[in-house]
């Protein structure tokens, strides 16, 4: 197991620069222009002078050296003289956004959190609520419950967050009030009260992201429920006299959650990801929010980080995910 | 009765008069949303609206335009003129005094240093400085006491209010932004973050693409404001939720630039929470027409160049005739609605300028059709004019944007009553305003024969912009296809009376000279066919007093007179 992990993260290097390399030529290739949003008052010549404060006149290649030698180098540097104090990184130039001129992964340590309460508060919702919805739809196929699950599993499925965002908004923010349209992202949590308004503004956002994570999960989890409760064990369960409960719930639970715990592993790295739409449509300050507004403006530097963030993210987790199979089926070996 | 019409009297007074009384900081906190978040706060390291009107809460520049677009002193004494001597007679230098006494945030004192570095900090040639334009042909900025700074120019300057007017040229500190020259500026993460300023706010907590925290500025020099003690400035979303979250929930105070249809901003105005105010700039969405060929069977050095003038465009009774058949107010009602109005010049303001013609406002298919039968363009088969084998087929494009395609589908409608058929074509904003040299797609390339989409001038002078249509200025291979003048219009009596702008200080007779220039690229020529004189709409709740629309300047340009109404 420990030398085929190794192996994975060997293979793992060449595969992150490979795609890294990727990513960067087809943000370069791409049409864009990070003056595109600069007013047309402001002349071309003086854009010009802009584009190479930027260092777009470089070659391509100065360029992707450049930001691999900062992302893999100095960017690592900073973060150990962050947690020892140390004074590696002094005066070496970091990857600069665009946009804002400042450090892209000061902004990226700034936004995780929300990402990571919203997203991933939904994500757990999402869980709780998804579970129990397919086992159940599972147990009486074809149920009244069955029929209502799977059609309110479509409806998540299919109607994007870009609606579902906006009814929501409409309905419990402009209609009846009870919930803040706009998630404050400066509002902290010092006590109790505080705590209930952020509980508050977090409700919409988090109720949007569960119905898609719900939708998906709940069909993933009644289909292998149904695969297992036509096993023979099963009825070798219940000949023994065990009753419903333990049958359901112990013996044929444990064997459906190896195909779901591996869906759930592998869309981990989406809550780094953040959600796009979702940030954007309810102003949580997020990763995704930060990765939209970055393609917007054409910021490369930003793009590109963020981008392969999530590449590591989803590398690390498929290999995780392969893992943990390992542990849950011991027939699955890797040595 | 009487002591009745008293209480009344004096609460009204109380009332009217209540932000005289008030104290700094006395009406807590105003939020203000923006659907485009602030990235930084540094005026001279971007060109984005966003960022520039942030930033106009903290620093200032000398002096201002105001709502009506007349220049009014922030930082100097007063403005400096050719009549008050501060202009010298010859338009080569001005002087701008300091008014006394004035401090910044820190608590330290502004001098002429202060102003002169903001010229050095700018002009330095490895900064890309957004706001170069602004400074273009200072040759010195001198320091005459601690108070009084005069502008050299390299050549009369008939408008030397480019340097230190208007939010794009504030004054920065020069203790603060000494070590941030050049190349260096943009790692001065800190210092364009939290520029240290002399407006009425000071950035507490700044966080890039989405929200900033300001508290007043307790060294502000009128004692007496801000009236608001707090600021959030929060970025990010659309217009739509921008427009509600002011309209119709209530939860901000100011929501800038609801560029939406007017419909949506009459319904959400209908929750009775806040109103929608307007106000005009110079900005006009026009049709741009191609006076060279941008057929794709032409070579890349030839094609949209003035190598190859264009088949049919190049006849300027086509070109009348395609403007004539346009009715302009119904494409302010459907586009703009209070935000528009029609307008048949390059440049609809300020006063002093405008042309004021109305030779557009009214549609005229029967006029045009009888135009283009007169000079030889005979309808076929098909319905579609032709002359000498030559098809009057057109190639329309614009930005994509919901407004603009609903223009493209009325003009191709009323276009093809005149005989002229009409191909629609629309591409993404960033990639046609984008202006990538290798990118077939851009306004600059033209690659059609028509296109759409709005420009402006800032500031109230439209001598740079008017400069765009001289001859050689247009897009080209050489220039990589980067130049202003986007029809490659081309006329030597445009270019003499140019020249005579750039040489006359006289304002009245500046403009004489504008408006007839702006008419031989309009009313004489149809190289430029106005559509729609665009305004700004944003919206305040009906609790925010003081709010003044500026489209000259910063919008949020006065808020040091914001309070709240009781």
């Amino acid at each position: 197991m420990f030398t085929f992990a190794m192996r994975r993260l060997a293979i793992a290097i060449p595969t992150l620069l490979f795609i890294s390399l990727i990513v960067f030529l087809l943000l370069n290739l791409a049409p864009n222009d990070p003056m595109a949003q600069v007013p047309l008052t402001v002349p071309p010549e003086v854009k010009q002078k802009m584009r190479e404060a930027l260092g777009l006149g470089q070659p391509l290649h100065v360029q992707y050296f450049k930001w691999l030698v900062q992302f893999f180098w100095i960017e690592p540097q900073v973060l150990i003289d962050h947690l020892f104090n140390t004074q590696f990184s002094k005066d070496d130039l970091r990857v600069i956004s665009w946009q804002t001129r400042s450090p892209v992964m000061d902004v990226v340590v700034q936004r995780l959190p929300q990402t990571l309460w919203v997203v991933g508060m939904a994500y757990l919702v999402g869980i709780l609520i998804a579970l129990p919805i397919g086992i159940y739809s599972a147990y009486r196929q074809y149920s009244v419950f069955d029929q209502v699950g799977t059609f309110v599993a479509m409806i998540g499925y299919s109607v994007p967050p870009f609606f579902s965002g906006v009814a929501v908004i409409v309905l419990f923010a402009v209609q009846l009030g009870w919930l803040p349209s706009t998630y404050n992202t400066l509002h902290e949590v010092v006590s109790w009260d505080s705590f209930i308004i952020q509980l508050k503004q977090m409700v919409l956002p988090v109720m949007v992201l569960a119905l898609q994570t719900t939708a998906q999960l709940s069909r993933f989890m009644r289909a292998s429920v149904l695969d297992n409760l036509n096993q023979d064990y099963v009825r070798t369960a219940r000949a023994k006299g065990l009753n419903e409960w333990t049958v359901v719930m112990v013996h044929v639970l444990r064997n459906s959650m190896i195909p779901v715990v591996t869906v759930i592993a592998l869309n981990v790295p989406s809550i780094f990801g953040g959600a796009i739409i979702t940030e954007q449509v309810f102003k949580v300050n997020g990763i995704g929010q930060q990765l939209i507004l970055a393609i917007y403006a054409n910021d490369l530097p930003t793009v590109q980080t963020l981008v392969f963030i999530f590449t590591i993210l989803i590398i690390f987790f498929n290999l995780l995910a392969d893992l943990i199979y390992g542990v849950l089926d011991p027939r699955i070996r890797y040595d | 009765m009487q002591t009745h019409s008293l209480v009344i009297l004096a609460l009204s007074a109380l009332g009217l008069s209540s932000p005289s009384f008030a104290d700094r900081g006395g009406d807590g906190n105003v939020s203000i949303i923006y659907w485009q978040a602030p990235s930084i706060l540094n005026p001279y390291l971007t060109g984005g609206t966003k960022d520039l009107e942030s930033s106009s809460l903290v620093v200032e520049p000398l002096g201002r335009y105001d709502n009506t677009g007349a220049l009014v002193a922030y930082l100097a004494e007063e403005i400096p003129t050719v009549g008050n001597g501060g202009v010298s007679a010859d338009l080569t230098s001005i002087t701008w005094k300091l008014k006394p006494g004035l401090l910044w945030s820190d608590g330290s004192a502004v001098t002429s240093e202060d102003v002169k570095f903001s010229a050095d900090y700018c002009l330095h040639p490895d900064m890309g400085c957004a706001s170069l334009s602004y400074f273009a042909g200072v040759s010195s900025v001198d320091i005459v006491d601690d108070l009084t700074v005069t502008v050299n120019f390299d050549a009369p300057k008939p408008n030397p209010y480019g340097p230190f007017m208007g939010y794009t040229a504030p004054i920065i500190q020069k203790a603060q932004f000494e070590n941030c020259m050049g190349a260096k500026a943009p790692e001065c993460t800190d210092q364009n973050f939290y520029p240290i300023g002399t407006g009425p706010f000071v950035v507490t907590d700044f966080r890039p693409n989405d929200v900033i925290q300001m508290k007043a500025n307790d060294h502000y020099r009128d004692p007496a404001k801000p009236a608001f003690a707090t600021v959030t400035f929060k970025g990010g979303g659309d217009a739509s939720a921008a427009g509600r979250s002011v309209l119709e929930t209530g939860e901000f105070d100011y929501a800038w630039n609801l560029q939406l249809a007017p419909e949506v901003i009459a319904n959400m105005e209908s929750a009775g929470k806040g109103k929608a105010i307007a106000g005009f700039g110079p900005l006009v969405e026009r049709i741009e027409m191609n006076l060279t060929d941008p057929s794709p069977e032409l070579d890349a050095d030839t094609r949209s160049t003035r190598k190859a003038p264009h088949p049919f465009l190049s006849d300027i009774n086509v070109r009348k005739a395609l403007s004539m058949a346009i009715d302009r107010p119904l494409l302010v009602e459907i586009g703009y609605g209070k935000a528009g109005k029609v307008t048949c010049d390059l440049v609809p303001a300020p006063d002093l300028y405008a042309a004021k013609n109305d030779y557009c406002v009214a549609q005229d298919i029967a006029g045009a059709n009888a135009l283009l039968d007169a000079s030889g363009w005979v309808t076929g088969g098909d319905g579609i004019r032709s002359k000498d084998g030559m098809r009057l087929s057109v190639l329309y494009q614009t930005s994509t944007n919901a407004v603009r395609q609903d223009f493209q589908a009325l003009i191709k409608e009323w276009w093809g009553q005149i005989g002229v058929e009409t191909e629609l074509r629309n591409l993404n904003a960033s990639v046609f305003f984008g202006g990538d040299p290798g990118s077939p797609d851009t306004f600059q390339k033209f690659y059609a024969d028509v296109e759409m989409y709005a420009n402006t001038f800032s500031g109230t002078d439209p001598q740079s912009y008017l400069a765009q249509y001289l001859c050689g200025t247009e897009p080209r291979p050489e220039s990589q296809w980067q130049g202003e003048n986007i029809n490659r219009f081309c006329d030597p009596a445009y270019d003499a009376l140019y020249a005579e702008l750039t040489k006359t200080g006289d304002l009245a007779r500046r403009g004489e000279i504008g408006i007839a220039l702006n008419n031989m690229l309009t009313k004489d020529s149809y190289t430029i066919v106005p559509l729609v004189h665009r305004g700004r709409v944003s919206a305040h709740a009906n609790s925010l007093g003081g709010v003044i629309l500026n489209t000259w300047d910063s919008e949020l340009w006065n808020i040091a007179d914001w309070y709240r109404i009781k």
